[in-house]
């Protein structure tokens, strides 16, 4: 199935949950915040999160700023 | 300072005591070494950082800024820059407090045009009931309105950051009056935030009764980034002193600081 992960439409396995995603994605243990469809998924529901087609995820992280 | 007074003098913001009234962005530096010694170099204990989309695939190892600004060390202040409306303000505070293991203090800035980049505030003002009801402490990036910011107050900002000039633009308070107004009338912190270009700015604000002053530019854009973090550190405690110690009358006319008494000619 496709998803957008930070705009961009990527092919996933399908039923893929976040947890998985993150490790395909080499970000498992960073520091990062996660959203689909504009709502926060919290850190502690990745490995039962399932995400669907054409799901937005947002992956965010700090960055220098003013 | 005395330590009698530092002791005494500290900045209380969301019930926790700071003894820097110096508050730095994080943007604009060269890398993140110079970033990391600039910061020390203030002396600054409350730092703000962006949130922003992760880099996927290339890139993925570069350094984090929360790497060489640790949590643990500094008081993180994520701000919601480039945000033009309630709910993207909304919903990154709402990123930056899962990011940041339930970390309750935000900056909030709702943004209402490029060219001044000038506050939004009647978005500003709804999303601050909305993250205030949340349970944020919410520091509101605002205009140098008196009315507003009794308004913000209101709503229960725990400061209120009025700006000096528009965002990276180094001008100078160009409205103290209203800042002194600001001060006078609130009861929670105020800080000014954007718009200070060099020291004399700061220690104005601080003159004027600021409890602290926000910045980043006027350090990452000065030609030594270091030297002026440890100038606006000295401007911050030198007008912070001077408001403590309540400075003379100004007069039209002179007043000699030299005795008449036995003058010999």
């Amino acid at each position: 199935m496709q998803i957008e992960i930070n705009g961009d439409r990527t092919e996933v396995a399908e039923a893929i949950t976040m947890a998985e995603l993150l490790e395909q994605l080499a970000l498992t243990g960073k520091r990062l915040a996660v959203e689909v469809n504009a709502e926060l998924v919290p850190r502690s529901r990745f490995a039962e999160h399932r995400l669907a087609a054409d799901d937005r995820v947002e992956i965010i992280h700090a960055v220098g700023g003013g | 300072m005395t330590t009698a007074t530092q002791n005494s003098d500290r900045l209380v913001i969301a019930g926790k005591e700071y003894n820097s009234r110096l508050l730095v962005g994080t943007g604009k530096y060269q890398d993140m070494d110079e970033t990391a010694r600039a910061i020390d170099a203030s002396g600054a204990e409350i730092v703000t950082v962006a949130v922003r989309r992760t880099n996927l695939g290339q890139n993925a190892d570069e350094p984090n800024i929360l790497d060489v600004l640790p949590p643990e060390r500094y008081t993180i202040l994520p701000n919601t820059a480039g945000c033009f409306d309630v709910d993207t303000a909304v919903r990154t505070c709402r990123l930056a407090r899962e990011l940041l293991d339930g970390h309750k203090l935000v900056k909030l800035e709702v943004l209402g045009d490029q060219q001044t980049l000038f506050p939004d505030v009647i978005a500003t003002l709804k999303a601050a009931e909305i993250l205030v009801a949340d349970g944020f402490d919410v520091m509101v990036y605002t205009n140098d309105d008196p009315i507003v910011a009794r308004e913000l107050e209101a709503i229960g900002c725990c400061a209120v950051m009025p700006l000096a000039a528009p965002i990276g633009s180094g001008l100078g308070i160009r409205n103290p009056l209203n800042i002194r107004t600001i001060v006078e009338n609130a009861k929670v912190p105020v800080l000014v935030d954007a718009g200070v270009g060099t020291a004399s700015d700061a220690a104005v604000a601080m003159e004027l009764g600021c409890d602290g002053v926000l910045m980043n530019t006027a350090i990452a854009a000065a030609k030594d980034p270091l030297l002026m973090a440890s100038a606006m550190r000295k401007g911050i405690e030198a007008g912070r002193e001077a408001y403590l110690a309540g400075r003379m009358p100004a007069k039209r006319f002179a007043s000699a600081s030299s005795p008449i008494e036995g003058l010999f000619f």
